[in-house]
């Protein structure tokens, strides 16, 4: 397929045959009235059939951008898809008509949003959102798409299911409503789920039942998981694979394991080390300096730039590539490019354990 | 002058550990109207018979998850809301009872800082104006603070202390960031020389990066004005970092206080054990064995009877749901060393248990071993 070995993101799509979605330098942008957004700009990962992926980042970094341009949920205008392209199952969404990317949407690809309350339609009955989904992309009649329906229900744990399609969203609680939305994406057996901040609005204990209950589904299912998640304890025990994003782009992709344990680029390891824990009790914590560049007054070279601990001249001038590593982790820094080697020797000591 | 004067005890190592706020049998209703004429047919009890201390100079977390009353806790500390009964004593007064000068006095002496710092500052106030009404509602001759010129110069001199400009006190709430607003919000509340500052979720609302710089500057701020802070929050490991001592709310109960380290290893109450290990952790090589609470939080205008986490308990199921939970509401007891629980089985979330449902972990560090982890 491609042979463009020097692309980093070469090292997530191992087993081509196996890759259900790749996303190929995306670039989703906004033109508004104070100019142009570059709210995704060259963004590239890919999910394998079952896989499980997390695009981790701060509020800003365009990772919703990056899952709403997967659906096409993106207004056009202002949102002008600027480039790239994101194969899915062989064919390009970008490409297709809004007939074909319809059928695709809910069935093919399922989306869980973030706040079940916003994304459930308050004047309709669970029951009748549930069966709307299924008709649309399922053979069967009402009678038959409320039975999936129910099925449904009772697959994601919620009690007495029959009687909970007769109620409106208000008079579930907010663990329950996102059941409900988990019961829709999942009632069209969908090749991915994109998962985007499931559990941010919901409560410590609630958030522990929809995280199992999301990991459950995926290994009954099989289907592949995009999580989107701002939380980088819930990507440790969530996925196998994560993208760390910075304006716009991916900085840092690999294994979970190694990215948590082992960050090599500067961002992730701020990160990292910024999440307060019992060990960094009566010490400061330690801080990004400065805060998320401005979209329309972004930094030349390396976004990361201004704020990062070891930058120096070149940073500033170049962009860096996603550099390849090894097979399981790629970081767009300059400290991995073979010139500085031996700037990378000071950003391998200091530290020996970023969490 | 870039410090501004603190007219607070400048040293207050003799006072530290002494009590500045007594809870004591704290209760906050809220009626439910029904019908026409909006009878009341019952109460919403989101602060139901809390008892504990807030000592000078500690950072008292409070954890919970919403609806727990931690925030409505604060708030009637606060007097922004109307206790139903108990007492809250402040140098041995009962501040839940004071009308008038007392009261104004009092206003000053504890402050909030808001969660939310896009709501919380009027977005059609300069940030002088915004930092100067406080003042201006607190002047008296001797501060001086009803001029307009002591006023600016004091804004200045406490944005500098949070780390802004001085002349951002032109500026209005738009032109900053989420991180910047919520410096905004702890300069207001600290020009006013506070004793007791209620922090309702600070950090909630900003970025993992931003936080660290938030709570390191209210770390700075309560050594250099001897705050005492309540530390609102639901994210544990916020609350772990920052707080002395920490407490745990369920439905309007307070059902845990202990020290933050104890209370971390060896919580002893159910609803503790299952909080603690249900929070993900970054460390993919930890790998918990999770408890997984059954349910949601119960409405709290219809409480289950007797210890109201019955319904939800873990440890009643292992012990074979003991009538005593669903009749009787447990008394917070002390189990030694000031950590005191209310759960009539306490004892029975011995080391063992708690080892085992929480932990597991597959290569604990060196550097930084997890308390419960060398436990087990």
């Amino acid at each position: 397929m491609t042979t463009d070995v020097q692309d980093g993101t070469q090292a997530l799509r191992a087993g081509v045959g196996d890759v259900l979605l790749d996303v190929r330098d995306l670039r989703t942008h906004f033109k508004v009235m104070d100019g142009l957004v570059k709210a995704v700009d060259g963004v590239s990962f890919s999910v394998r059939k079952g896989g499980r992926l997390a695009l981790v980042g701060e509020s800003g970094c365009g990772k919703s951008v990056t899952a709403l341009s997967i659906m096409r949920l993106i207004e056009t205008p202002p949102g002008i898809f600027a480039g790239g392209e994101i194969m899915f199952n062989g064919r390009d969404l970008l490409r297709l008509s809004d007939a074909e990317i319809r059928k695709v949407r809910g069935g093919q690809i399922a989306m869980i949003f973030q706040e079940p309350m916003t994304s459930l339609n308050p004047v309709l009955t669970v029951g009748a959102q549930l069966t709307e989904a299924i008709l649309l992309h399922q053979e069967t009649d009402k009678k038959g798409a409320r039975r999936i329906a129910q099925k449904a229900l009772e697959d994601v744990g919620v009690a007495d299911a029959r009687r909970r399609l007769d109620q409106y969203p208000h008079e579930l609680s907010g663990g329950m409503r996102q059941r409900v939305m988990i019961a829709m994406a999942l009632s069209c057996n969908p090749a991915l789920i994109i998962a985007d901040e499931p559990t941010t609005a919901l409560d410590v204990t609630i958030q522990r039942q929809i995280l199992e209950l999301i990991k459950d589904i995926q290994t009954r299912t099989g289907a592949a998981l995009l999580l989107i998640t701002h939380d980088l304890g819930v990507v440790a025990e969530t996925v196998d694979d994560v993208a760390v994003m910075y304006a716009g782009r991916v900085v840092e992709t690999g294994s979970v394991d190694e990215v948590l344990l082992r960050p090599r680029h500067p961002y992730t390891r701020g990160l990292l080390e910024s999440i307060p824990s019992q060990g960094k009790r009566g010490k400061r914590l330690s801080v990004i300096k400065g805060m998320v560049p401005n979209p329309f007054r972004m930094p030349p070279g390396c976004k990361f730039q201004p704020r990062c601990p070891y930058q120096w001249d070149d940073c500033g001038t170049g962009e860096p590539a996603l550099i390849s590593l090894d097979e399981s982790i790629s970081s767009r820094c300059f400290l991995h490019d073979p010139r500085f080697r031996d700037r990378l020797a000071a950003y391998d000591s200091p530290m020996g354990d970023p969490a | 002058m870039t410090q501004p004067a603190s007219s607070a005890q400048p040293q207050a190592s003799p006072d530290a550990g002494r009590p500045l706020l007594e809870i004591e049998h704290l209760k906050t209703y809220y009626p439910i109207r029904a019908g026409i004429v909006r009878r009341t047919v019952g109460h919403v009890k989101a602060v139901d018979d809390v008892s504990f201390q807030i000592r000078k100079g500690e950072v008292f977390g409070l954890v919970g998850e919403s609806g727990c009353g931690k925030t409505t806790l604060g708030r009637t500390l606060l007097r922004l809301e109307k206790p139903t009964g108990g007492e809250v004593k402040m140098d041995g007064r009962n501040i839940l009872a004071f009308k008038g000068n007392d009261l104004k006095a009092l206003r000053r002496r504890i402050q909030v800082i808001f969660q939310d710092p896009v709501g919380s500052l009027n977005p059609r106030m300069p940030v002088s104006d915004i930092i100067g009404e406080g003042l201006m509602a607190q002047a008296t001759p001797e501060n001086g603070w009803s001029e307009r010129k002591t006023r600016d110069r004091r804004t200045g001199d406490f944005l500098e202390v949070v780390g802004l400009r001085r002349d951002y006190a032109r500026r209005y709430p738009h032109e900053f960031s989420g991180g910047q607003r919520q410096r905004i919000g702890i300069a207001r509340a600290l020009a006013l020389d506070p004793e007791f500052v209620f922090a309702d979720e600070p950090v909630s609302a900003l970025d993992v990066s931003i936080q660290s710089q938030i709570l390191n500057l209210m770390s700075d701020l309560r050594e250099q004005f001897n705050l005492t802070y309540l530390f609102v929050a639901h994210n544990l490991s916020v609350v772990q970092y920052i707080s002395d001592r920490v407490g745990v709310m369920y439905l309007g109960k307070l059902v845990e206080v202990a020290d933050v380290a104890d209370l971390y290893a060896h919580p002893r109450h159910p609803y503790t054990v299952a909080l603690l290990s249900a929070v993900p952790d970054p460390d993919p090589r930890v790998r918990k064995k999770r408890l997984v609470l059954h349910g949601d939080v119960p409405s709290p205008a219809k409480p289950p009877t007797g210890c109201r986490f019955h319904t939800r308990c873990w440890l009643r199921e292992q012990l074979g749901n003991p009538e005593r939970c669903s009749t009787e509401d447990p008394a917070a007891r002390d189990m030694g060393g000031g950590h005191q629980v209310a759960c009539h089985f306490a004892e029975q979330v011995s080391r063992s248990v708690a080892a085992e449902t929480i932990q597991g972990v597959i290569a604990p560090r060196a550097q930084e071993p997890n308390p419960v982890v060398a436990e087990a």
